[in-house]
């Protein structure tokens, strides 16, 4: 039997906030776990040989990696560079985005025109790709990845604060401003930008979920972090040729690494929600 | 309909030729001489003079974009420093192998994706809608490589059904392609299925079934068709991910493919060999792109051509 729409299940509503709460506390689990990772007893580096590949024990509750590390102190300074490195994109993507993106807007004419042909083109690349060209071109390595995940970002937010800029400049308060012969870098810094923030934010947790996903992803190809430095990428790489021996290494670090991608594309859909009554279901 | 595809393939030029300066403009950003770059350490000083000259890095930087884009016109894309083969013929093993893991990919997510979303927008609110959508979800969120190792463990270690890797049979075809096709299925049933209860909450439903007709018939032959356009455009807009999708996967699984090719080319600086990889990908991708467009026309009556 097909029912018709009905209105929201209350139930449905009370569930709804519950997995936000929950996707929330996990993600500040993880980054206090992060800062506070020095603190464990293990060293994330230092190798050990007779240890290796032992399943979990009270002494190491997540048992060792293929070169005996302990697998949960290696998972919680993992979650720094991933983390890092996302927050890292985040700020080359906003930073770059919103010059861009202003610029785009604001200036129009021919400037518009070729900035949003450029960002037609790089939007026309699957980020996979575009993240493996940018490593190609400037190296691997922590910094590296943070500019290279920044960068294939960049058009999206270019896109998207040029759509809010030309929305934002429509408005009357703006006119005003401008009849009243306020400068155009004032009028974006005190009207046009503010109305920024929300988008943005949004942008910004999907772009923080990508950036684990893209850091890990490169990671596991070799081609991202190089180790010893822990990354979940890399861990569950050197857990796949343990696969039948020791198959915690490759289970831990994902079941994390599925839980925060989780989290935060669930707490980015709610923050859109919350900011664009629109958009809601 | 020639006149469309023909201008829709003309409007996908300056895509085209952006790719290309893209591509030739990352090469010279490279520190060094792009000669030596190009040849890579170990090759001798005349290969460098000589591939100096064919490149004509003497000229002026507008000639030598030109000569680079007769060269691609062409099919030369220069040789690869590692096997010293020309890249096309590196890429023509290859590629074949990316398009069927990717079609298939294709094709678990379609089937999966629509048909889960449409029995649970028929079955709204009922536990199979949940469980569905919830596991929709995790395969959105999932990372591609986990969930490779994860159906390598289970179907491949523990059960030893498929094989884990390499290629050759239909048997090895069917893990890359639920790796790849998971996370478009996900996308695909919550889109469905969103877009299905819209048209079922719609008059023409209505009177179809205040009209008499069976559940069954209003569903298959009144709603889906409709529901379908926005569908499609989400299974067109998929296809990049999932050509993206299958450099990760094949690396998981060892699948002689292009995203094997341009990791291993980048891990070794093999430069010509990856700026061809990624040309052939991008132009792949472009020209997707006009297919999904062309599909619209065909598709959705109210699309004219102008």
């Amino acid at each position: 039997m097909i029912r018709p729409r009905s209105g929201v299940v209350p139930r449905l509503h009370t569930t709804r906030n519950a997995v936000t709460v929950a996707s929330g506390l996990l993600l500040v689990a993880v980054v206090v776990a992060a800062v506070a990772a020095p603190a464990l007893p293990f060293d994330p580096v230092q190798l050990d040989l007779s240890q290796a590949l032992r399943p979990p024990t009270v002494a190491h509750l997540l048992g060792t990696d293929e070169l005996g590390r302990d697998l949960l102190t290696r998972i919680v300074y993992g979650g720094r560079t991933s983390i890092g490195i996302a927050l890292g994109s985040v700020v080359v993507a906003t930073a770059a985005g919103i010059l861009f993106g202003v610029v785009a807007g604001y200036g129009g004419g021919r400037v518009d025109a070729v900035i949003m042909q450029v960002v037609n083109v790089a939007l026309s690349f699957p980020a996979v790709l575009l993240a493996l060209l940018m490593v190609a071109l400037i190296g691997q390595g922590v910094a590296n990845l943070m500019v290279a995940i920044g960068i294939q970002a960049v058009p999206g937010f270019v896109r998207l604060v040029r759509g809010s800029v030309l929305a934002v400049r429509a408005h009357e308060y703006v006119e005003a401003a401008r009849a009243i012969g306020c400068a155009p870098s004032r009028i974006a810094v005190i009207y046009i930008l503010p109305n920024l923030v929300g988008p943005l934010a949004v942008q910004a947790t999907f772009l923080v979920a990508a950036g684990v996903q893209l850091t890990s992803a490169l990671s596991f190809l070799g081609i991202g972090v190089p180790p010893p430095t822990p990354e979940w990428g890399s861990i569950l790489a050197g857990g796949r040729n343990y696969l039948s021996l020791a198959p915690h290494i490759t289970l831990a670090p994902g079941l994390v690494l599925l839980f925060v991608l989780l989290a935060l594309n669930l707490l980015g859909d709610r923050l859109r929600d919350a900011l664009d009554p629109r958009a809601r279901i | 309909m020639t006149t469309y595809i023909l201008r829709r393939l003309a409007l996908s030029a300056p895509v085209l030729v952006g790719i290309t300066l893209v591509i030739f403009c990352a090469i010279r950003l490279l520190p060094g001489d792009p000669a030596i770059v190009m040849a890579g350490d170990l090759a001798s000083g005349e290969y460098v003079d000589q591939l100096r000259h064919s490149m004509g890095l003497d000229k002026p930087v507008w000639i030598q974009y030109a000569i680079y884009l007769g060269n691609v016109a062409h099919g030369n894309l220069g040789r690869s420093t590692k096997s010293l083969r020309p890249v096309l013929a590196e890429i023509r093993d290859r590629y074949p192998y990316t398009i069927q893991l990717t079609v298939a990919g294709m094709l678990v997510a379609a089937v999966l994706g629509i048909s889960t979303g449409a029995v649970s927008a028929a079955r709204r609110d009922s536990v199979f809608d949940y469980g569905s959508m919830v596991v929709a979800l995790f395969g959105v969120s999932v990372p591609i490589f986990w969930l490779g190792l994860i159906l390598i463990l289970l179907f491949s270690v523990n059960l030893r059904l498929l094989p884990a890797g390499g290629s050759g049979s239909l048997a090895h075809l069917v893990l890359p392609a639920l790796t790849l096709g998971a996370s478009a299925a996900g996308i695909l049933a919550r889109m469905t299925r969103e877009s299905l209860l819209e048209v079922l909450g719609s008059d023409f439903v209505r009177t179809a079934r205040a009209k008499g007709l069976r559940d069954t018939t209003v569903l298959l032959r009144h709603a889906l068709p409709t529901a379908f356009v926005p569908v499609l455009t989400t299974l067109g807009l998929q296809f990049g991910s999932l050509l993206g999708g299958a450099v990760i996967t094949e690396s998981v699984f060892g699948w002689p493919g292009m995203g094997r090719l341009i990791v291993d080319a980048i891990a070794a600086r093999d430069y010509p060999l990856v700026q061809g990889a990624l040309m052939v990908f991008a132009t792949s991708f472009a020209l997707i792109n006009v297919a999904v467009d062309v599909l619209y026309v065909l598709i959705d009556p109210r699309i004219r051509l102008p």
